[in-house]
């Protein structure tokens, strides 16, 4: 009565081509994490772009069997990486004059930078996400903040920037009573004249505060609600539920969103770049200009040449691994840290 | 028989105003109702103020014209990189939805749990956390730097496979997470009647879960229009029309809003400045009505 019927070749066929095809896309993804960080790696280590790799090709950084006899280089054109050593890290002086390049002045900037960021964001930004889980307000009005802390993340940084810069007489107004009055610490040694570290630091609070939020929010929505109502049977005031129920059960999301908020502070770039002053003087002083990773690449690649290319990829690099572990750690944690509820 | 004694008025069980922990708690409220208003101050305050810079900026002939030459008050516009935004955005989109798609439904029919799928997702993860102006090197590097298109260096295709890459992370995201939403009901029914898996995916599973991947896209692709760091270095900036002759002008340094605002933001030429308020002012009106599109397509998914 019934036929067993085969699947047409053609449909197997497609059907399989389909998968695979999928397989392929996905992998693209993975192959370009692999393909930046070989890229940038490849920059660090040699002089000369990525088509010298190319045996054919006239312009290799191998300068051939003739060049084998030169004993310091093996005929080849080395990079910063082989050049500067990891002394690039601690040696602040960026002299293209004298070919002399070291990253600290911008590795202290982009540390500074991201530390002063979150260390203003994370109140805020939990403060928010607190106030946004509490009935405080009427959910409608609640929904509306929420999306409007969401809208600030939309906001292209380099408007922030170009608003930074209107702005930029109202920083100092605010900057400089707290150079006349404690100048003698020595964050706030040079008196504000121009941008500088500091106005990068709060034009990225604004820029970390939506994710801080929105995550918080999030996690701090996913607490059960049996634990609330516990802390409350047995006698809590609100805030002593907040901090000793309800923040440590939602802890790994607020620790994760932080995290995940400094891999954005580190690499964040435009609004950065058009508000601290891209100097590469190094100087403790937050009302001083100072420089992070990001802002010296969008402020030099443009006009960089041989070694001075090469040492911008090696700033890169670091960058990327700086960015790299925190967004690891940021899994970690969340993964360690996360309550089970069932 | 005894009474029962009532304990006096048990001073207790009222609210006391001026408990510690009442205190604390009022001052906490104050707090928090504080911090949520300079969340939002920023928003308010930076919005305003880009709608009554910019929106004074903004003509007819912003559209139809030319930047100035420094120094220069005529011709006041910017419809180069009016276009070379929606050029080079698009073509971004059309590189990075298919391939993020794809990876998507990889991720969340295909494999869901084995090495691969943890490795992409891995991926994922790193690229998703990946500085913006490091995609714009690494695509400098690739394809400037070597002239692989073409023999061309800068290019607005280059500034598109920044931004595609930038893109990425986030449609499969979007894909994967939304194809989870897709009850199990539907795919079993699918393949219980004799679809093949291709069918099921393409004709069942995708139409059912495609409001949160647009609402996903349209939030990609807003984010990557206002994307600058990228572009420094790959489609960089030209003050002319697109070149139409080379690749339809995908092959020629483009402008784009968003470098304009760099570019010009930082000019000491008023005519100039006030071109780069015009540029936020279309970028963040864009970038206002995407969010509320994509508001609007996230509905869908509710229902």
């Amino acid at each position: 009565m019934f036929t067993h019927k085969k699947r047409p070749w053609t449909e197997k066929l497609v059907d399989h081509a389909f998968i695979r095809m999928t397989a392929v896309l996905a992998s693209v993804v993975s192959l370009t994490v692999l393909g930046i960080f070989f890229t940038v790696g490849f920059q660090a280590v040699f002089q000369g772009d990525l088509s010298s790799l190319l045996p054919w090709n006239q312009d290799s950084i191998w300068q051939g069997i003739a060049a084998w006899n030169d004993e310091e280089t093996f005929g080849v054109r080395w990079g910063a990486i082989p050049h500067f050593g990891l002394g690039f890290l601690a040696n602040s002086s960026w002299n293209p004059v004298r070919n002399d390049y070291g990253a600290l002045t911008p590795i202290y900037g982009t540390l500074m930078t991201s530390a002063l960021a979150l260390l203003l964001a994370v109140p805020l930004g939990v403060g928010t996400a607190i106030f946004l889980t509490e009935d405080f307000l009427p959910q409608k009005l609640r929904t509306i903040i929420g999306f409007m802390v969401e809208l600030l993340a939309a906001i292209p940084s380099v408007v922030l920037g170009l608003w930074a810069m209107a702005m930029l007489n109202g920083f100092l107004a605010a900057f400089t009573p707290l150079h006349v009055h404690l100048g003698w610490l020595p964050f706030f040694g040079t008196e504000p004249g121009g941008p500088n570290l500091a106005m990068a630091s709060l034009i990225l609070v604004v820029m970390l505060l939506p994710i801080i939020t929105a995550v918080s929010r999030d996690s701090l929505n996913q607490v059960p609600r049996e634990l609330r109502q516990g802390a409350y049977a047995v006698g809590a005031t609100r805030w002593t539920s907040i901090f000793q129920v309800l923040i440590p059960a939602a802890v790994s999301g607020i620790v994760g969103g932080a995290m995940l908020a400094l891999g954005r502070a580190l690499g964040e770039t435009m609004a950065v770049t058009m508000i601290i002053g891209n100097s590469t003087k190094l100087s403790t002083s937050w009302f001083a200009p100072s420089s992070t990773i990001a802002s010296l690449l969008a402020n030099q690649f443009g006009e960089a040449d041989d070694i001075q290319v090469s040492a911008l990829y090696y700033a890169a690099l670091v960058l990327m691994i700086l960015t790299l572990l925190v967004n690891i750690c940021a899994q970690v944690i969340v993964k360690r840290l996360a309550l089970k509820y069932d | 028989m005894t009474t029962t004694q009532h304990p006096p008025a048990a001073s207790g069980l009222n609210y006391n105003p001026y408990a510690p922990r009442n205190v604390w708690n009022r001052a906490m409220n104050l707090l928090a109702a504080l911090f949520s208003l300079m969340a939002v101050l920023p928003l308010v305050v930076v919005i305003l103020y880009v709608l009554y810079k910019g929106g004074g900026a903004i003509t007819p002939a912003i559209f139809t014209e030319l930047p100035p030459a420094p120094g220069l008050s005529e011709p006041m516009g910017m419809g180069n990189a009016v276009i070379g935004t929606a050029m080079v955005t698009g073509m971004a989109a059309l590189v990075a939805i298919p391939v993020g798609v794809g990876g998507g439904i990889y991720l969340a029919e295909v494999d869901k749990t084995g090495w691969f799928a943890q490795f992409i997702r891995f991926g994922v993860n790193v690229l998703a956390g990946v500085p913006s102006i490091i995609c714009g090197l690494f695509i400098y590097a690739l394809v400037v730097d070597t002239r692989i298109l073409w023999g061309e260096s800068f290019s607005a295709m280059a500034g598109s496979l920044a931004l595609a890459v930038l893109m990425l992370p986030t449609i499969v995201k979007t894909t994967d997470e939304g194809l989870k939403l897709v009850s199990q009901e539907l795919r079993m029914g699918a393949l219980g009647v004799g679809a093949s898996r291709f069918v099921t995916i393409t004709r069942v599973v995708l139409p059912a879960a495609v409001s949160p991947i647009a609402t996903g896209v349209v939030l990609g692709i807003a984010r990557a229009a206002g994307e600058t760091a990228p572009l420094i270095f790959t489609a960089l900036f030209s003050p002319f029309w697109p070149d139409w002759s080379s690749g339809l002008g995908l092959l020629a340094p483009t402008a784009t809003m968003s470098v304009q605002i760099y570019n010009f933001g930082i000019m000491p030429f008023a005519p100039q400045v006030q071109l780069a308020w015009a540029a936020a002012f279309i970028l963040v009106v864009m970038i206002l009505a995407a969010n509320l599109l994509a508001r609007w397509l996230a509905r869908f998914s509710a229902s």
